[in-house]
């Protein structure tokens, strides 16, 4: 694949032994010590290693709480109590665990949101887009199940409004429903398989890790330009040390803000009501899923009408349409130009998008009833950002390729670098701030 | 490139869209506690009141079953002493069916007993059987509006719950105010077995006021300074004492804490120096 690379014989005799068997170092010294990386990715191109760190964390404290953890609806939230009290440090781990689901999802966001404005998944990266579109899925799914486990009133309510969900879908909506919840109500069963799955989910999101990285190495990264490399020497610079350092700094840039929270205020993106044991008999005031689900909720809840189809069907549609609709990403931008730098309309669509993500996310934690703008509700004006969700894939992007006129490109990657006065240098920290 | 101040612009378009839509009927003060912001810890001598109100109070009522006697003489709680908590726990009658008769004083090693009336007798007597208070204060919260909830991932504010029971504690009326009303706008009706209070959701509450000034007679505290026997006092005291139930670890997980952020910050400032260094040819 890469013909910089040259055999690496080990000195030491024991490892050269090794190596001549299984030549591990060989396999490695290609993909994450030479591997020819642009030498312009700015701080963006960092969230790829912060994210493999955090599946890593979310893995190991993982694994420490199922060692305490009992998966059964009558002792599963003592359990957690127990964890949490007498477990020896278990407060923490149980705190880095519970705030890193959300620093993973901020993580993730951060990446997609890269991806979405370099036209990273723009060819050849089709698939390289794909697999990670099955990463974002996978994680939901994991999320989702670890949420219910430590089995609170919002762990129980939102497993059942969840899965409720996929009780809309006709003829196969009721066995995939009962099939998810093992029953006919969430209950013991529902607990223990999402146990289950909340255990094995990890491994696969780390599987399809492994390919994503493996169809990332076949065309090599996008850059902020989306200029592909043309000279190896000129426009590249090794993986290690230049990338593994930079990735590295920005992982102990990340934990700082990570470590505030999980430190100082654990709960602050949980919800009261968890700390309640879960009650089939009592419903809560209001049901709110994680921060990281509200713009999807956003999009179930505002298909409050019919049409053609029933409004909870046409909901669970548009609920699954606004997720699967990335996988056609790739097909749906029919601009060839990939950086949104050099695409001056479709930079204000894009940040249009992620202002209208936001939105969708405040939305989907308030009352349908809530009134925003003079007689409006929330129920009226979040059709408004569901129309623009799906408007951006299916209609602007599509012809924003045809009617915009972009910038002129750099020439390279080597040129546009050089051109940059020294201070605005891509490679220098411009952004410390942001994390 | 994607720029900062873009991001900012984006997420506060978002956020002032959102800000008219928040109302609060009842405002709940945010009073000052000692264990709040990152700086903050427990109160040894407020805990060891508050655990008075708890045990001649609340727990002639409500359960409180993942509190053990051997936590009340740990760091970072009451710190009672050990012969204290072992005292104390020897004048509990503890149910064992491996002891002679079924019955044996209670050890450090036990879990709070519980009061002496059965959940049947409790919910005969209110109308619900009360709720268990081991992580009560963490159970309940008080409602944020837009800039709070924001300005609160900095000041790490999570004393909602002991707000809300002092509040609570203080928010009962002897009637129902004049010109009250209910959630439809009609005047307020208070059912038979309830009590009125201003900060109760839907405002009848099924626990009589619990308080009165002057019940619960602290001891002068070990420099003989003495706090006033009020309402006030007790409810600040029990709330911070609850707190601590629900959440025993928040001052040695503070104090990993700032052992972590200032390593985080340190490695930090190395790494950065490292990743310029390494960077240097290639700038």
């Amino acid at each position: 694949m890469d013909h910089q690379t040259s055999k690496y014989v080990p000195s030491n005799p024991v490892v050269r032994w090794v190596e001549d068997r299984l030549p591990l170092i060989n396999f490695v010294k290609p993909t994450l010590i030479d591997y020819p990386t642009p030498r312009n990715l700015n701080y963006w191109w960092t969230f790829g290693a912060i994210l493999t760190f955090m599946l890593a964390t979310q893995i190991v404290t993982g694994i420490l709480l199922a060692m305490h953890y009992t998966p059964n609806a009558a002792m599963a939230f003592d359990s957690v109590e127990f964890i949490k009290r007498d477990v020896n440090g278990g407060r923490l781990i149980q705190a880095i665990h519970e705030t890193g689901a959300s620093f993973f999802f901020l993580a993730v966001y951060m990446h997609i949101s890269r991806g979405l404005y370099y036209g990273s998944y723009k060819a050849p990266r089709e698939i390289l887009w794909i697999l990670g579109v099955i990463i974002y899925l996978l994680m939901m799914a994991t999320a989702f199940m670890g949420y219910v486990l430590p089995w609170g009133q919002m762990s129980f309510w939102a497993a059942a409004v969840i899965t409720n969900i996929f009780g809309a879908i006709p003829v196969i909506g009721d066995p995939i429903l009962q099939l998810l919840r093992g029953g006919f109500s969430v209950d013991n069963p529902t607990l223990n398989r999402f146990f289950a799955l909340h255990y094995l989910l990890p491994f696969i999101i780390a599987a399809v890790v492994a390919l994503h990285i493996w169809a990332l190495h076949v065309p090599g990264n996008n850059n902020p330009i989306g200029v592909e490399v043309k000279d190896k020497t000129r426009d590249t610079v090794a993986f290690h040390p230049y990338y593994t350092m930079k990735d590295l700094y920005a992982t102990v840039l990340f934990c700082i803000p990570f470590a505030w929270f999980a430190f100082f205020a654990p709960d602050m993106f949980g919800h009261a009501d968890n700390y309640i044991q879960a009650n089939p008999l009592v419903t809560p005031s209001q049901i709110v899923p994680e921060w990281y689900f509200l713009p999807f909720y956003a999009i179930l809840r505002a298909i409050d009408f019919n049409f053609i189809l029933d409004s909870k069907l046409l909901g669970v549609i548009a609920f699954g349409g606004s997720i699967l609709i990335l996988f056609f990403l790739p097909w749906l931008d029919t601009s060839k130009v990939r950086s949104g730098t050099y695409r001056p309309a479709f930079k204000w669509f894009y940040w249009v998008f992620i202002a209208n993500f936001l939105l969708l996310m405040w939305y989907g934690a308030q009352e349908p009833a809530t009134p925003v703008i003079g007689p409006f509700t929330v129920a009226d004006t979040s059709k408004l950002s569901v129309v623009y969700y799906f408007a951006y894939f299916l209609v602007i992007l599509p012809l924003l390729g045809r009617y915009e006129k972009p910038r002129p490109l750099p020439s390279s990657i080597s040129e546009s670098v050089l051109k940059a006065p020294k201070a605005a240098n891509t490679t220098t920290p411009a952004m410390p701030a942001a994390h | 490139m994607i720029r900062i101040s873009t991001i900012l612009a984006a997420a506060l378009v978002a956020l002032g869209l959102a800000a008219p839509a928040f109302a609060q009927d009842v405002v709940i003060p945010r009073e000052s506690w000692t264990f709040a912001g990152p700086f903050g810890t427990y109160d040894k001598n407020q805990l060891q009141r508050g655990f008075q109100v708890f045990k001649e109070v609340c727990s002639n009522c409500h359960t409180a079953r993942l509190l053990a006697f051997r936590n009340l003489d740990e760091d970072g709680g009451p710190e009672f002493s050990e012969a204290q908590v072992k005292a104390l726990a020897a004048t509990y009658t503890i149910d064992d069916p491996d002891a002679d008769g079924g019955k044996r004083p209670g050890t450090t090693a036990d879990r709070w007993p519980g009061p002496p009336q059965t959940p049947a007798d409790l919910k005969a007597a209110f109308g619900l059987v009360p709720p268990d208070m081991s992580v009560l204060a963490k159970a309940r919260n008080v409602e944020q509006g837009f800039p709070a909830w924001f300005f609160n991932y900095f000041t790490t504010y999570a004393e909602g719950g002991p707000d809300y029971i002092h509040a609570l504690l203080n928010g009962y009326e002897d009637k129902v105010p004049a010109g009250a009303t209910d959630a439809e706008g009609k005047p307020f009706a208070l059912p038979d077995g309830k009590y009125y209070n201003s900060v109760f959701p839907g405002h009848a509450i099924s626990m009589p006021p619990p308080l009165t000034d002057g019940q619960v007679k602290y001891a002068p505290g070990p420099d003989g300074s003495t706090v006033p026997l009020t309402v006030e006092q007790y409810s600040k005291d029990v709330a911070a004492y609850l707190m601590w139930m629900a959440e025993p670890h928040l001052d040695s997980t503070k104090a990993a804490g700032f052992e972590v952020i200032g390593f985080l910050i340190l490695l930090s400032v190395l790494m950065y120096f490292v990743k310029q260094r390494v960077w240097r040819n290639e700038h």
